[in-house]
């Protein structure tokens, strides 16, 4: 099956260094999240998995076998890119029979498995359109028909959604999460959206200028994040980080508070301020609070209908056991 | 926003359009309208247009005095012969230098280009020694590889050119379906670039047929093309307009139809890749 071991890879452009040597095992029938800001090297991580680029010194065991020289032909995984990648010329059927065309399947069952994938992604009433023909919604499913028919080892997904507006994409999020739990297929997943990365996972890398962060499940991530970085990147909104004074207080060098563990109130509180810019989200409500003598405003959320306007007095008080500490490094300390 | 096109200003246009496109044309037309004048005709001052009586007496000679037929059959296998070469070896190039380019590949492809440069008399010396060593003089298959040659760094230029309007992550997708190499060139590239490459034949087969300067100088009577079976009506006999002109006619009519027909498919070949 899919057990993916990355083994002191690492990868060189002529002289720069993209990812330094790197260790990773991802299960089998796992769900992994690589997520990072652009240029993080996550992209780059998964197309050395495919094969699409030569590793420049280490090795890849796919299923307790060393792939490091197999052509990515061979190496069993199945892609779904960014762009789609579908084949224009081909109809959706064709496309989606491609691999196992390859794979020198007869046409019976070729024939078979492309109507029960088109079935599954509801793909039937386009079979025999062109790409061209078709949403990116559908778009997005022929390219993941594509990759299902195969019965890959594992599954690879470079940002497959960041092509789709904001509604479809929740709703393919979901058919991804769902075929994951149908397939039990190892799915590694690429992606620069942190929301994306903890609704879907079972296990998140967290990657910065091709070194890995922190791996681990969505709430380990959120609720001890190992350094400032990653601490600063899970979540939603961002970590608030203080430095200086109430650093001092809690014996470190920075500290952090999630605008969620941090409660807001017009007469009392540790802290005082005055309210900034709110956005009232109806379910919601992210206060931007301006602290005198704080470089940064501190976000707060509050209830969906709290009563409080620009320029108004506020007092904050962040739950206790919710602060993290970092030392001048940046890294987490107990 | 589009400019405004008044029906004097679209009148203007067109007789714009007409006047350039005919002036292009002049001496095509002039050629096929001499080849149906009388000798005398041909050469009257002032010139003749349309009001001569019509002969088709220099085609029968010229039929009559040469085999049209040989020489037609060359053109076709030295024209066809030399684009399908010159495809097998661009559509491998064009790939790897789109696909894979490394540092050098646009010095490469300059380089390539820059051979069309040189004027072609600059190698006949040795070009015609080589010849004359390898016994290729006047043989088709000599002739097909130089017309190959000199028309190689077009072909490789346009064919690059299409290939890289291709994603290259539709060629990895292929990569990873599980195709070989010699799959996805074949099942993907090649249908994609189809376009691309039938523009390239198209105007590599009219390259080849029109050249004259290589033609003329390495084949004499058994490999001769079309180009030398016109020469042949210029030199000697000097003044025998009308027949020059109905031999002219006859070579160039084949090309000027299947022009006509792919007129389409050239102006795509041409202008692929100037929009998206």
């Amino acid at each position: 099956m899919g057990r993916i071991q990355l083994n002191q890879v690492t990868k060189s452009f002529g002289d720069v260094e993209v990812i330094p040597p790197l260790d990773l095992t991802i299960e089998d029938g796992e769900f992994a999240v690589f997520v990072g800001p652009s240029g993080c090297g996550k992209s780059t991580l998964l197309r050395l998995i495919a094969g699409l680029e030569d590793i420049t010194s280490g090795h890849i065991e796919i299923d307790g076998k060393d792939a490091t020289d197999v052509v990515p032909a061979k190496r069993g995984l199945a892609m779904v890119f960014q762009s789609y990648a579908l084949y224009p010329h081909m109809t959706v059927r064709k496309n989606i029979a491609f691999p196992l065309r390859m794979a020198k399947l007869d046409q019976a069952e070729i024939d078979k498995r492309v109507n029960a994938a088109a079935e599954v992604l509801n793909l039937s009433n386009y079979i025999d359109r062109r790409p061209g023909q078709l949403s990116g919604g559908q778009r997005q499913r022929v390219a993941i028909g594509r990759a299902i028919v195969r019965e890959p080892a594992a599954f690879l997904f470079d940002e497959p959604l960041s092509n789709l507006d904001a509604a479809l994409r929740v709703g393919m999020r979901m058919e991804i999460s769902e075929l994951h739990k149908n397939l039990a297929t190892t799915m590694i997943y690429v992606t620069h959206d942190q929301v994306e990365a903890m609704t879907m996972a079972d296990k998140i890398v967290v990657l910065q200028a091709g070194v890995i962060e922190q791996v681990g499940s969505p709430l380990e991530l959120y609720r001890t994040p190992k350094n400032r970085f990653v601490a600063g990147f899970i979540g939603s909104p961002k970590m608030n980080f203080l430095e200086g004074a109430e650093a001092q207080k809690h014996n470190a060098h920075a500290i952090g508070v999630r605008p969620e563990h941090i409660t807001p109130s017009p007469t009392e509180g540790l802290w005082q301020g005055r309210v900034g810019v709110s956005e009232h989200l109806g379910s919601d409500t992210f206060f931007h609070v301006h602290v005198d003598g704080w470089p940064e405003p501190i976000t707060v959320r509050a209830g969906g209908e709290v009563d409080m306007h620009h320029g108004d007095t506020i007092y904050l008080t962040p739950e206790a056991d919710k602060i993290h500490k970092f030392d001048a490094s940046g890294l987490r300390v107990a | 926003m589009a400019r405004a096109v008044t029906p004097r200003r679209k009148l203007i246009n067109t007789g714009l359009a007409w006047a350039i496109g005919l002036l292009i044309f002049f001496p095509i037309l002039w050629t096929i309208l001499t080849s149906f004048k009388t000798e005398a005709q041909a050469i009257a001052s002032p010139p003749l247009f349309l009001n001569f009586d019509w002969t088709l007496e220099n085609y029968g000679v010229v039929m009559d005095r040469s085999n049209y037929g040989l020489f037609l059959t060359n053109s076709i296998i030295l024209a066809g012969g030399s684009t399908i070469l010159g495809l097998l070896i661009a559509v491998p190039a064009a790939w790897s230098m789109a696909f894979v380019p490394s540092r050098r590949t646009k010095d490469i492809l300059l380089w390539m280009l820059s051979t069309k440069m040189l004027p072609a008399v600059g190698v006949l010396y040795p070009i015609y020694l080589l010849f004359i060593q390898l016994g290729l003089l006047d043989s088709r298959v000599g002739l097909v590889i130089v017309l190959m040659l000199i028309n190689l760094p077009i072909i490789v230029w346009m064919l690059y050119t299409y290939f890289r309007e291709i994603p290259v992550e539709i060629l990895e997708a292929a990569r990873m379906d599980g195709a070989t190499l010699k799959e996805e060139v074949l099942y993907i590239l090649t249908p994609m670039a189809v376009p691309g490459i039938a523009s390239t034949m198209l105007l590599n087969f009219i390259l080849a047929w029109n050249e004259a300067f290589w033609t003329l100088n390495l084949t004499a009577v058994d490999a001769a093309p079309l180009t030398a079976f016109i020469a042949s009506y210029s030199s000697p006999e000097g003044l025998f307009f009308a027949k020059l002109s109905a031999a002219s006619t006859m070579a160039i009519a084949p090309i000027l139809i299947l022009g006509w027909f792919s007129q389409k498919q050239l102006v795509r070949g041409l202008t692929f890749g100037a929009v998206k």
